[in-house]
Order: C-alpha cells, then sequence, then structure tokens
C-alpha cells in the first residue's frame, strides 16, 4: 500500500495507540483491560503500520524476531509461577509487595503482574508473527 | 533448602547455558562444569549425616491441592546416584567442549545436558513417587532431544524417536502403576510405603502395580526385550551416549527398582521376574556384544549386559546381592563412562569407529591409551581395579544365591568371559599391535578429552584401594536404603585365595581365548542373525508402522482438509448430543421462557442478523469480510450492554485482527466464484439453520434457569482480598486460574509456530499448488 495518507496519519496514531495499550494492560487488574486486550492493541497497531509502509520496515521498528518474543513471554509467565517457591510458597501463589510512592498512593506490584505481561508478550508475539508472515507472502505475490 | 536450591539452579543455567557457551567460547564447557561441582561438593558435606542412617528433607510445596510436594529425601542410595550424575555430568561438560567444539550447535547441547542433569537429579533426590515421574518424563523428552541431536540425519532421528517411544512407553505404565499403588498404600511417599508394604503386597493389586513398575524400569534400563533401543541410542554424539547411556539414564530404572524395593521386593514374583530378566539380559547383552566391532556398539551392548546384572542382583535380593549390584553399579559407571569418553576421542582423532580397524595408536595417543587400558581393565575386572572388586562381590553373591545358584554361577562366568573379549577389543587392541592406517593421521586428543576418562581412570583405581574413604562410604548407604537393613559391604580389593578368584581366573582365561578365536565365535553367534527379522525391534518397526497406519486412515477420514465436512461433521454432532440430551430429559419445552427485550437490543440482534446474512449472500470475498466484521462488532455491543466490559474490548480487538487476518488471506485465494450445487446449498442452508435454532433454543432454556453459583460469589469476594484487583475477570485470567492461562499461551504459541511453518517465506510459490512438506 502506498498511501502517504495513511503514514502519516500512522505516525500520529502509533504512539498514542501503543501508550493507550499500555494503560490497558497496567490498568487491567482494577478496570476492564489486561494482557491479552493489550496485546491484541499493540499487534494491531504494528499491523497498521506494516499495512501502512510494509512488512521489512515494521520487523526494523520492533528490532525484536517475533519468535524470540513470543518464548520470551512464554518464559516471563513461567517465570512469575516459580518466584513464589522461593518464599516456600506453592507454585503460582500471588506474592505481592507495595512500592511507596512520594506524595502519592503507594503501587502494589505483584506476581500476577508479571504474568500478565507475559501473556501480553506472547499474544503480540502471536499475532504479529501471523500479520507479517501473511503479509510477506503478499509482497512476493506482487 | 540447599539441595532444593541445587536442582532449581540445574535448570536455571539451563536456560541460559547457550549464551554462556557462546559468550565464553573454548572456556564454555570448563565454566558450565562448575555447577555440577558444586552439586557434587553439596551432596558430598552430607555424607556423613546419610552415612549415619539419617534421611535428609526439604520440601516445598507445589500444588498441594494434589498432595504434590517437591520433596526431598536424600539417603545413601540417592546420595550414590546423585553424586554420579553431578560428578560425571561435570566431566562431561568438559568432555562436549572438546568433542564437539566448534560445532554450530554446542551451546545448544549444553542446555539439553543440564536440562537432563536436573532430571535426573529430580528423578533420584525426590521422595514424592509423582513428582518423581515427573522428573522421569523429563528424562525421557531431554534425552529424545541429545539423541536427536545430529538432526540432519535421517538415522538420528529414528533412533531419539525409538528411544522416546519405548521409554516413554514404558514410563506411561509406570504412571498407572503409581497411581494404583498410591489408591493401595494411600500415600506417595516411598518411606510411608514402605511400612505398609505387607498390606500393599497382600493386596489384590501387588501382581499389577509389580508388573507397572517393572515395564517402567525394563524399558529405561534397557532390559529384555526393549534392550534394543539403547544400542540405537549410539546414534548421538559420544559425550551423551558416555553419560546418559552409560552413567546415568538407563541406571534410572535400576534405581527405581532398588528405590522400590523396601516397598515391593522381597515376593516370589519380584525375585523371580527381575532375575529372571536380568539373567537374561546379561546373558543377551555379553553375545550381541561380541557381534558388534564398531566401539560404541561394542560398549551399548556390553552396558546392556552389566544393567542386566544389576537388575539380576536386585532380583536375588539378598544382602550380599544388593551389596555387589550397588558397588557394580559404581564400578560399571566409572569404567564404562571413561571407555565411551576414549572411543569418542579415538573417532575424533582417527576418523575410525571401528575397532578390527584400529591398532597401534599407543605411539600416537600414549595418554589416552593408559587411560584406555586402565578402564579396559576395570571393565575385565582385573585387580587392582574397582570393577575387580565389583565382579568377586557378584560371584560370591550368585554363589549363595538362593535359587538356580549354579545355573546364575555358569552364566556369569560366560559373561565375564564374553566381557572380558569385549573389552579387550573395544579398550586394549585399538592402542596395542601393530598400526593400522586409519582415515586421518592419528593426533593426539586435547586436554578437555582426556580429562573427563582420565580422571575415571584414577577413580578406578583410588576407589578399588581406598575402601574406606571412597567406596565404603558410598556403597553401604546405598545398599541399606535398598534393604532397609544396615549394611556392611566387604569392598576389599583381597578376599583371600578362594573359589570365586578361581571362577575369575577361568572366565579371563576364556575371555582372551575368545577374543583370539573371535573370527569363529562371530560366526558361531551369527546364528542368532534371525533375531533381527523376528527380535523386539522388529515387533517395534511394525507395531510403528501400523500405528502410523491407523493415524493416516483416521486423519483421511476424518480431516480431510474440506472445511465444510468438518463443520458439517462439528455441527451435526453438537446438535445432535445437546438435542438429544435436551429431548431425553424432557426440557425442549418453552414453559417459564420470559422474553424481556429492550428496543435498543432488539435492534443489535437485528443487525447482527443481517450482517449474518450478508456475509452468507455476499457476492465477493471483501463484503464477506466486513459483514462478518459488523456481526462481530455487534456481539461486542451486546457484551457491553449486559455489562462485560472487558469481553467487549477483547471480541473488538479480535475482531479488527481477525479482518486483517481475513484480508491477508483471502487475497491468496482462487477467484470467488460459486460452485455449490444447489443440492450442497441446501444441505448446508439445513445445517446452518439446524445449528442456529439449537442454539437459539438453548439460550432460551438456559435463561429460564437461576443459578445461585457459589463460584462467582467467592471469586468476587476473594479478587480483591485475595487477589488485590477490582476487576474480576482479570483476577481470574492471572492469578485464580493462572494455570489455565498458561496452558491456553503455550497452545497458542505452539499454533503460531504451525502457522510460521506453513507460511514461511520461501515455501510458498504461486505456481505451485501443494507445497512439499
Amino acid at each position: 500500500m502506498n498511501s502517504v495518507i495513511l503514514r502519516t496519519a500512522t505516525r500520529f496514531m502509533m504512539p498514542l495507540l501503543l501508550l493507550f495499550s499500555i494503560v490497558v494492560l497496567l490498568q487491567g487488574h482494577n478496570k476492564p483491560g489486561g494482557g491479552f486486550i493489550a496485546g491484541l492493541i499493540t499487534a494491531a497497531t504494528f499491523s497498521l503500520h506494516a499495512l501502512a509502509f510494509d512488512p521489512d520496515s515494521t520487523r526494523r521498528v520492533l528490532v525484536v524476531d517475533m519468535r524470540s518474543l513470543i518464548g520470551a513471554g512464554l518464559l516471563i509467565a513461567l517465570a512469575s509461577a516459580f518466584i513464589p517457591l522461593a518464599q516456600g510458597l506453592p507454585l503460582m501463589t500471588g506474592v505481592w509487595t507495595t512500592i511507596p510512592m512520594l506524595g502519592g498512593d503507594p503501587i502494589k506490584i505483584g506476581t500476577p503482574l508479571l504474568f500478565d505481561l507475559g501473556v501480553f508478550i506472547v499474544v503480540v508475539g502471536i499475532s504479529l508473527l501471523m500479520v507479517l508472515t501473511l503479509l510477506d507472502s503478499q509482497e512476493k505475490d506482487a | 533448602m540447599t539441595i532444593l536450591a541445587c536442582l532449581f539452579l540445574t535448570f536455571a543455567l539451563a536456560t541460559v547455558a547457550p549464551w554462556v557457551s557462546r559468550g565464553l567460547g573454548r572456556a564454555g564447557g570448563w565454566v558450565l562444569a562448575i555447577a555440577p561441582l558444586t552439586v557434587a561438593g553439596v551432596l558430598v558435606s552430607y555424607l556423613p549425616r546419610v552415612m549415619s542412617g539419617e534421611v535428609i528433607r526439604e520440601s516445598v510445596a507445589w500444588a498441594p491441592e494434589l498432595g504434590l510436594t517437591i520433596s526431598v529425601g536424600l539417603d545413601g542410595l540417592g546420595l550414590l546416584f546423585a553424586l554420579l550424575i553431578s560428578g560425571v555430568g561435570a566431566l562431561i561438560l568438559v568432555y562436549a567442549q572438546g568433542y564437539l567444539g566448534g560445532h554450530r550447535h554446542l551451546p545448544r547441547i549444553y542446555a539439553f545436558l543440564l536440562i537432563f542433569m536436573g532430571a535426573m537429579l529430580g528423578v533420584v533426590l525426590t521422595d514424592n513417587l509423582l513428582v518423581m515421574f515427573v522428573f522421569w518424563e523429563l528424562t525421557s523428552i531431554s534425552s529424545y532431544l541429545l539423541i536427536g541431536f545430529d538432526h540432519n540425519r535421517v538415522a538420528a532421528r529414528k533412533a531419539a524417536l525409538q528411544a522416546l517411544l519405548v521409554t516413554g512407553g514404558g514410563g506411561l505404565a509406570l504412571l498407572v502403576g503409581i497411581l494404583l499403588l498410591w489408591n493401595v498404600g494411600g500415600s506417595l511417599n516411598v518411606s510411608v510405603l514402605a511400612g505398609r508394604a505387607e498390606a500393599i503386597q497382600g493386596s489384590g493389586m501387588y501382581t499389577a502395580i509389580v508388573l507397572l513398575f517393572a515395564l517402567g524400569a525394563f524399558t529405561k534400563s534397557a532390559q529384555f526385550p526393549f534392550h534394543f533401543w539403547l544400542p540405537g541410542a549410539m546414534e548421538a554424539p559420544t559425550p551423551v551416549s558416555a553419560y546418559l547411556h552409560s552413567a546415568t539414564m538407563v541406571k534410572a530404572g535400576i534405581f527405581l527398582l532398588a528405590r522400590m524395593n523396601p516397598v515391593l521386593g522381597g515376593s516370589e514374583l519380584w525375585t523371580t521376574l527381575l532375575t529372571l530378566t536380568g539373567a537374561t539380559t546379561v546373558v543377551l547383552g555379553a553375545v550381541l556384544a561380541f557381534r558388534q566391532t564398531y566401539l560404541k556398539k561394542i560398549l551399548a551392548y556390553s552396558t546392556v549386559s552389566s544393567l542386566g546384572l544389576i537388575v539380576m542382583m536386585l532380583g536375588i535380593g539378598t544382602t550380599e546381592a544388593v551389596e555387589a549390584g550397588m558397588a557394580y553399579l559404581l564400578a560399571h559407571a566409572i569404567f564404562k563412562g571413561g571407555l565411551f569418553m576414549v572411543a569418542g576421542a579415538i573417532d575424533h582423532g582417527t576418523g575410525q569407529r571401528d575397532a578390527e580397524k584400529l591398532g597401534g595408536l599407543f605411539g600416537a595417543m600414549p595418554v589416552l591409551g593408559v587411560v584406555s587400558i586402565f578402564a579396559a581393565c576395570s571393565m575385565i575386572g582385573l585387580p587392582p581395579m574397582f570393577g575387580f572388586v565389583g565382579k568377586e562381590m557378584v560371584l560370591i553373591a550368585v554363589g549363595k544365591a538362593p535359587v538356580w545358584s549354579e545355573w546364575l554361577t555358569g552364566a556369569m562366568v560366560v559373561v565375564a568371559a564374553l566381557g572380558t573379549a569385549a573389552a579387550i577389543l573395544a579398550g586394549i587392541k585399538p592402542f596395542v599391535g601393530k598400526r593400522i592406517q586409519t582415515p586421518h593421521e592419528p593426533h593426539a586428543p586435547g586436554l578437555a578429552l582426556v580429562l573427563g576418562p582420565g580422571i575415571l581412570a584414577v577413580l578406578g583405581v583410588a576407589v578399588a584401594l581406598l575402601p574406606s574413604v571412597l567406596s565404603g562410604p558410598l556403597v553401604g548407604p546405598a545398599a541399606s536404603a535398598v534393604l532397609g537393613l544396615p549394611s556392611e559391604p566387604n569392598l576389599h580389593l583381597w578376599h583371600g585365595w578362594t573359589k570365586e578368584l578361581a571362577l575369575s581366573g577361568g572366565a579371563l582365561g576364556l575371555g582372551v581365548v575368545a577374543f583370539a578365536l573371535r573370527w569363529r565365535v562371530r560366526r558361531f553367534i551369527e546364528v542368532l542373525g534371525f533375531f533381527d527379522r523376528v527380535g523386539p525391534e522388529r515387533a517395534y518397526e511394525v507395531g510403528l508402522k501400523g500405528l502410523n497406519a491407523v493415524a493416516k486412515g483416521q486423519t483421511r477420514l476424518l480431516q480431510n482438509g474440506y472445511l465444510r465436512s468438518y463443520l458439517v461433521v462439528t455441527m451435526g454432532t453438537a446438535v445432535g448430543l445437546v438435542g438429544y440430551t435436551l429431548w431425553s430429559r424432557g426440557e425442549l419445552t418453552l414453559q417459564g421462557v420470559s422474553l424481556d427485550l429492550k428496543w435498543y437490543e432488539l435492534m443489535v440482534g437485528l443487525l447482527i442478523a443481517v450482517a449474518a446474512i450478508a456475509a452468507a449472500v455476499a457476492k465477493n470475498r471483501l463484503m464477506t469480510i466486513a459483514a462478518l466484521g459488523l456481526a462481530g462488532y455487534g456481539v461486542a455491543l451486546m457484551f457491553v450492554m449486559f455489562g462485560a466490559p472487558d469481553l467487549a474490548m477483547t471480541q473488538i480487538a479480535i475482531e479488527t485482527l481477525t479482518v486483517i487476518l481475513f484480508a491477508l488471506v483471502f487475497r491468496r485465494l482462487p477467484d470467488f466464484r460459486s460452485i455449490s450445487t444447489r443440492a450442497q446449498k441446501i444441505r448446508d442452508v439445513f445445517v446452518a439453520g439446524l445449528a442456529g435454532v439449537m442454539m437459539t433454543v438453548l439460550m432460551l432454556l438456559a435463561s429460564r434457569v437461576q443459578i445461585g453459583s457459589g463460584n462467582s460469589s467467592w471469586f468476587g469476594e476473594q479478587s480483591y482480598i485475595g487477589g488485590h484487583g477490582r476487576n474480576v475477570v482479570n483476577v481470574i485470567l492471572v492469578d485464580f486460574r493462572a494455570i489455565d492461562t498458561m496452558g491456553e499461551i503455550t497452545v497458542l504459541a505452539v499454533a503460531a509456530i504451525g502457522v510460521f511453518a506453513l507460511l514461511r517465506p520461501g515455501l510458498i510459490q504461486p505456481d505451485q499448488k501443494e507445497t512439499p512438506l
């Protein structure tokens, strides 16, 4: 596709969409959202980029290979399951810690958040792997 | 927590090992070997406590709801095995650096080896049978990766699959055995079960339990008739053969039998089964070893023989026999591990692996020669090697066996003679005699290749000369853990001028003669050639072929690649099952169903319906995609109205991506044409209509049932208190039901790999109808 309008719009949209997906990821525990949805939004964002430009330049923006990303996401999710073992708790117990914030409410961080991050990364990796590979074969035909 | 930490750290190291190896280059193996050495050091520090009969326990809850605790129970038996695993493991990591140095996939093998090491340590250290089973299976899986390391070769892949299927099949039997034992004995803890041995042996399930456990152990330890996978597994690189197929994995089956001895042992069934299987294997292995001329194959069959010997000792089950079994196990790990590594070094240095085509290498590789001769002497059982001690103990135990004593003694002498010939052929002949031309000029192996077998050769002598310091503390506690009684084995080199010594001498003489006349003996043994045609390996191949044929047939039938027939089958089954259930329970009345529709709900419903119909009748693909997307967004709208914002967001995101994916896929398809006949269209409408009607009826019926679900209110309450989140859906996904989510993302990742493999650039060529896989 070769549309100046789409490309320009994409340049402006991308940061906003990515920021939005991070908000969705982080607020997921208390408000609608979570790793899965945020992952899909991020994947859609990069898909937009790939459609507006081409899959190879999207790969350059992404830096990492999607296959590695999937593995990394699975490992992060798995790692979060093992953290409680270090404290003598059963596997996959949610462990939380509170980080005090200067002049604000303290923030609670726990292994479920890490797990959600893993889900997020896996979903991004899988969706983009499919979209980018399909786009590749489109280019080849054209 | 120290022992458990060792276990976890081994696995943790496995995940980073490839980078360590890549980053450090030639030092990689040496640095990684520090880890197993540390583990060995930690284990040695427990030696005094274990020797005094204490069992060191540690535990971490794994899944307490299922009775699963990762608990360590370090006793003499576990300690002996764990030291072999970590000690030999450290040597192997160094050896692999020398053997595979410069290989493109060297970093990868370190990860596999460390995973395997962790799994083996898990098997021998845990005292919970189910947890042991998990590690047991992990050894099978990691050995699959290790044997198939050279995955570009068909033979390696085939051998890996064979080993996996045989040991994995045995593993399934073992699992059933464990579950039965759990049912009968009421515990998964071996020490608790040992206290209830009498009740277990008296129960009607006892025979089944013994047979299932034996199946698991025999497949793993390559006992007849499952022995064939072990020689096949010689396709693995030599470090793997030396580690898995001499010192560790094949001994896991023996470990299991030894571990279960206090629970299941002592009965006539146990004694007969183990003694007979062991005796058959020990003789068969020794005879088959004689047919081989390739170094590693000779060693593999002689390993089969040695494993049979130890199983037989456990079967005989007297104090002397168990002590002899444990001593021989230690001796075998030391000399056979060394011989395997020597064989690899010879292959590495000369390019030749056929023992008959090797000779006079001593001048070119003197250090390796000395090491090899030491190990071979231990295998033959010459003093002052530990192999001698082991063999004498075996002969004494066999002589005192309560049944079949004469037969077993006779067999032992023959086996010892054949073993002697095999040891001379594999360990001594390559270095002495006339120099024979090799594919490339022999060069002396580097330090990494000699260090491992060298240390083992020194150990072989040291262990024999220092029984109170080295062998005693290991063999005694191990035997006593197997027997459940205190054990003080006599591990001294010199037992006096005994009958056993005379038998040993006779066997040695016979062995030398057999070696000298080996061509004639081989022709004699070739009678056994029929084994290749009707033996167990053939049975395995026929079975595998049959399995593939069945799988192919049912795939053709059920998964023929026509989406329409999948849909018909899926929908038809669903409608049939649900319809029958509703009808048979008399639920098919619309009594009590109330339709309380708001006008806007009706509007959204209509929108979805119109979109669905449009998708069905659209004349081009883009319109179909758009219409389907519209239906999807309509459903999302529905979710919003019924208070499920998470679902709605997910639906919208999924719908967006699906439309993109559809658009990308559809462009690849041939032109959009109507090729269905009228009859097919009627069928499709019928199936679709039926599915729609069923779903509608089901929803209407469901709406009249008011379920006061305990779950949802519990989740609602616990979400914030236990899960620190106000979004119940998300807390369920990432906390309460995280293990489900873990499973789902794993499945997704596997599916993505499949998609990638199918669409991978280069595979798709525009004018190619079918892509070869």
